[in-house]
């Protein structure tokens, strides 16, 4: 988008606030809310893709090689450590 | 272009709408049954259970409901009807203004009917007083021809891509609905030829998704809003030159402010709805005495045609609003105080006093409008004692 | 109509997490808290329904988080009217459908249509809405995101509360232990209309709920499901333990999961051995504030109802109407 949403002139709004381009939320970094990020030991981890079954963000992304990492949504609720089912997602502190 | 051969045919005005329904060829019609508006509605039920006309009847359970399942079959693409009355118009209110936000063409009956309390069957103008502003087209008309006839205008002007805004058209409740009146129809092929089928703007299909009815935070709320105050404005326009080929199609010519005997007139009656037929037979008598009083017909009420009404009441210096709804408390009767409000920038302006007549179906005749005038004027060489006034309360 | 008859319990033709569909049909960049139970099973939802469909939406949480001007996290076609009449809107978007695929103006097959609502705008008040929907047996599927409050609005309590619960209008005090009824039954209600698919869900479950939502988007005519939404915010319960919670909700039999089809009831998880309800009490500050008789009741009342579930689902004949005349009839 061009122009920052809160700028859009009213002859710039669609006709009856339709938003005509599916799945734009996208563009909104949910990233930014973590305070604690999940990191997968890659020896445990036996690539079921449970994690990536159970996180509400769709915050979790296969890698080339078939393991699974968070993506830029990760708000860092936990829920993927939580029900992994080797135990190789620990939460870290964002930062650390 | 030549007028194509009529025919003239008694039938209850209720029945009329219908047929104009039918002949518009609706596609989804979810209606909820009140009186006045029953005879609509079951008459439409009727044709679709016999094939003759191709659309969903929705028996929906409520009015709110009604508006709601309109809202899903416009914002799906296909013609839409419904039609209310009353307490189900007040049921189906925050609905309305979101049908409207949400530009979706929409036609609805509003067979008028007081609203409650107390509850009164009768007919009044205080449900879609009640609605001004849920930012729809709204007209009034006096008769069944006129019921009929815009009724099926009302789905080309809502669908026309320039104005893509639900239209309320208002017919007195019993007054017409229930009264059995001569009607010109006309035939299917000449409808056909003035009402293509709809080609939505939006529509709801998994080829091209879409989202309606996304929420606005306040730093969008108010452009969101201009867009739709913009639009209804703008509407004027293409209401009138579907209006003109309509009149150049049936010879019958309609225009947001009409007039009946209003040159020289220094003494103006302005009414909206059925009564104005009433208003015209006193306007005749009075006439005939010598008396130069004249009538305004208001039948755009919105977008309110304010220079379209100024012109109408230029060189009046009386002019007597009479209003079929209450605004409680309030300055002024609802029609009375937008009069006023289009009148005020004029450096020479009419006395204008109001009148509400009529409430709950009270019975209004022609000797009715020659008092209030007589009221009216000797209030004003006095002084006028109140804003507004309820014409024939005993007590 | 294929009849699903009762030895037909809900198949898995997938059942590895891998082999799911990678489709998102609800995007990420919504604003649900983390660790929203609701978010995880809309997920899932949206993704078990396929492309070809239509959502009608309540107001409430999802709407909220999913489509601030001018962003939408939805990729299907989708349409928020009000709070209180999603399942109207979708009668409406059924006849429309009805009448485009008359006329031949359908470029596809028929898209399904769904219909989504929290519990308040199901079981309170959409309660007339929805009840209308599924009497006309409208060709629909009604998804009932149920996170037991009006979230949305600040965690005040509804009809779907859970008895003892704490909400801001059902708050614990000298005088109360919190919400004061027991939820209301809206899988009863819904059966009770004759429909041909009810059905309960959670995102503890998922592949239930997935192959249960495809159930019943393929079934004619009105479909029912109720989806347990753990709300981590509401509920008082850490983040992370959403899916554990809403497993522990069916392990304690406080949440069973089931299917209702043409009247017939079976459970579709059936854990070996029911846990103490406090198991599934415990973790969630909601509860915390009740005292060992209203967890025994609420313990003897679980356990009263499961026991009564068990029969249904053994009664050999349904004690159902069937209400909506498939098409074609």
């Amino acid at each position: 988008m061009s122009k920052a949403w809160d700028q859009l002139t009213w002859q710039e709004i669609e006709v009856g606030g339709v938003l005509t381009e599916p799945g734009t939320a996208r563009n909104y970094n949910t990233g930014d809310w973590r305070s604690s990020r999940p990191v997968w030991d890659r020896d445990r981890c036996i690539k079921c893709g449970i994690c990536w079954t159970v996180c509400p963000e769709a915050g979790i992304s296969e890698t080339p090689e078939g393991y699974f990492e968070m993506n830029t949504y990760c708000k860092g609720c936990g829920i993927c450590a939580k029900e992994c089912v080797t135990g190789c997602i620990k939460m870290v502190l964002e930062g650390s | 272009m030549a007028v194509p051969e009529q025919k003239r045919i008694g039938m209850e005005v209720s029945i009329a709408v219908s047929h104009a329904v039918q002949l518009a060829r609706a596609e989804a019609i979810a209606a909820y049954p009140i009186t006045p508006q029953t005879h609509i509605v079951e008459h439409l039920s009727s044709v679709v259970a016999n094939g003759e006309l191709d659309a969903e009847f929705v028996t929906v359970e409520s009015e709110h409901s009604a508006m709601s399942a309109s809202i899903g079959s416009a914002a799906t693409g296909v013609r839409t009807y419904t039609a209310t009355s009353s307490q189900g118009l007040a049921l189906m209110n925050e609905i309305l203004f979101i049908a409207s936000a949400m530009r979706l063409p929409i036609v609805m009956t509003v067979a008028n009917r007081a609203l409650s309390g107390p509850l009164s069957i009768w007919n009044d103008h205080s449900d879609i007083m009640a609605a001004r502003d849920i930012g729809w087209v709204q007209i009034f008309v006096e008769n069944g021809q006129e019921a009929f006839d815009h009724t099926i205008m009302s789905f080309k002007i809502a669908e026309d891509h320039r104005v893509l805004l639900p239209i309320a058209v208002n017919l007195d409740g019993f007054i017409l609905s229930h009264v059995v009146e001569a009607h010109e129809l006309l035939d299917q092929e000449t409808v056909d030829k003035f009402l293509p089928p709809l080609v939505p703007y939006h529509k709801l299909d998994p080829a091209k998704p879409v989202t309606m009815g996304a929420f606005a935070m306040p730093e969008l709320f108010t452009e969101v809003k201009m867009a739709h105050q913009v639009a209804l404005n703008n509407s004027y326009g293409p209401i009138l030159e579907i209006w003109q080929e309509w009149g150049d199609l049936t010879g019958r010519h309609y225009k947001p402010v009409e007039t009946y005997r209003t040159e020289g007139a220094k003494t103006v009656i302005l009414i909206m709805g059925s009564l104005a037929e009433v208003a015209e037979t006193a306007v005749d008598a009075m006439r005939e005495q010598g008396l130069p009083v004249g009538l305004v017909k208001l039948r755009l009420w919105r977008p309110f045609p304010f220079e379209d009404l100024r012109n109408a009441l230029a060189g009046a210096e009386l002019v007597i609003v009479c209003d079929r709804a209450l605004s409680l408390g309030g300055a002024a009767s609802p029609v009375m105080a937008e009069v006023r409000s289009t009148m005020y920038p004029l450096p020479k302006k009419p006395r204008i006093l109001g009148y509400t007549i009529g409430l709950g179906g009270r019975d209004t005749q022609p000797e009715d409008f020659e008092k209030v005038v007589q009221h009216a004027q000797a209030e004003v060489k006095q002084g006028p004692s109140q804003e507004y006034y309820i014409y024939g309360v005993r007590g | 109509m294929e009849k699903f008859g009762f030895a037909e319990s809900t198949k898995f033709d997938t059942y590895a997490s891998r082999m799911m569909p990678r489709d998102e049909f609800f995007t990420s960049g919504h604003r649900s808290c983390q660790g929203c139970g609701e978010a995880l099973a809309v997920r899932w939802v949206c993704k078990a329904i396929g492309k070809d469909a239509i959502i009608a939406h309540a107001t409430g949480c999802m709407e909220i988080v999913s489509s601030a001007m001018p962003q939408t996290a939805w990729m299907h076609p989708w349409i928020h009217v009000a709070f209180e009449n999603t399942s109207a809107v979708a009668s409406g978007i059924d006849a429309a459908l009805k009448v485009l695929e008359r006329k031949g103006k359908l470029t596809g097959a028929r898209p399904k249509v769904v219909a989504m609502g929290g519990d308040g705008g199901t079981s309170d008040i959409g309660l007339q809405a929805l009840s209308g929907a599924l009497e006309r047996g409208t060709n629909f599927t009604y998804i009932c995101w149920d996170n037991e409050a009006y979230m949305n609005t600040g965690i005040q309590r509804s009809s779907a509360t859970p008895f003892g619960a704490m909400t801001t209008t059902s708050p614990p005090g000298k005088q109360s232990y919190g919400q004061r009824t027991w939820k209301k039954d809206m899988v009863a209600i819904a059966v009770a209309h004759g429909i041909p698919y009810v059905a309960t869900a959670s995102p503890g479950y998922l592949f239930d709920l997935y192959f249960k939502v495809k159930k019943a988007v393929e079934t004619p005519g009105p479909a029912y499901i109720h989806v347990l939404s753990v709300c981590p915010t509401g509920w008082r319960s850490a983040t992370d333990l959403s899916v554990r919670l809403a497993r522990l909700a069916t392990e304690t039999a406080v949440f069973p999961l089931f299917e209702v089809v043409d009247g017939k009831y079976q459970l579709t998880v059936e854990p070996p051995k029911i846990r103490p309800v406090r198991d599934y009490l415990k973790p969630q500050g909601r509860f915390r504030h009740l005292r060992d008789p209203e967890v025994e009741f609420i313990q003897k009342q679980v356990m009263d109802r499961y026991k009564l579930l068990l029969e249904k689902c053994q009664a050999p004949f349904p004690e159902f109407v069937p209400v909506h005349v498939p098409e074609g009839i």
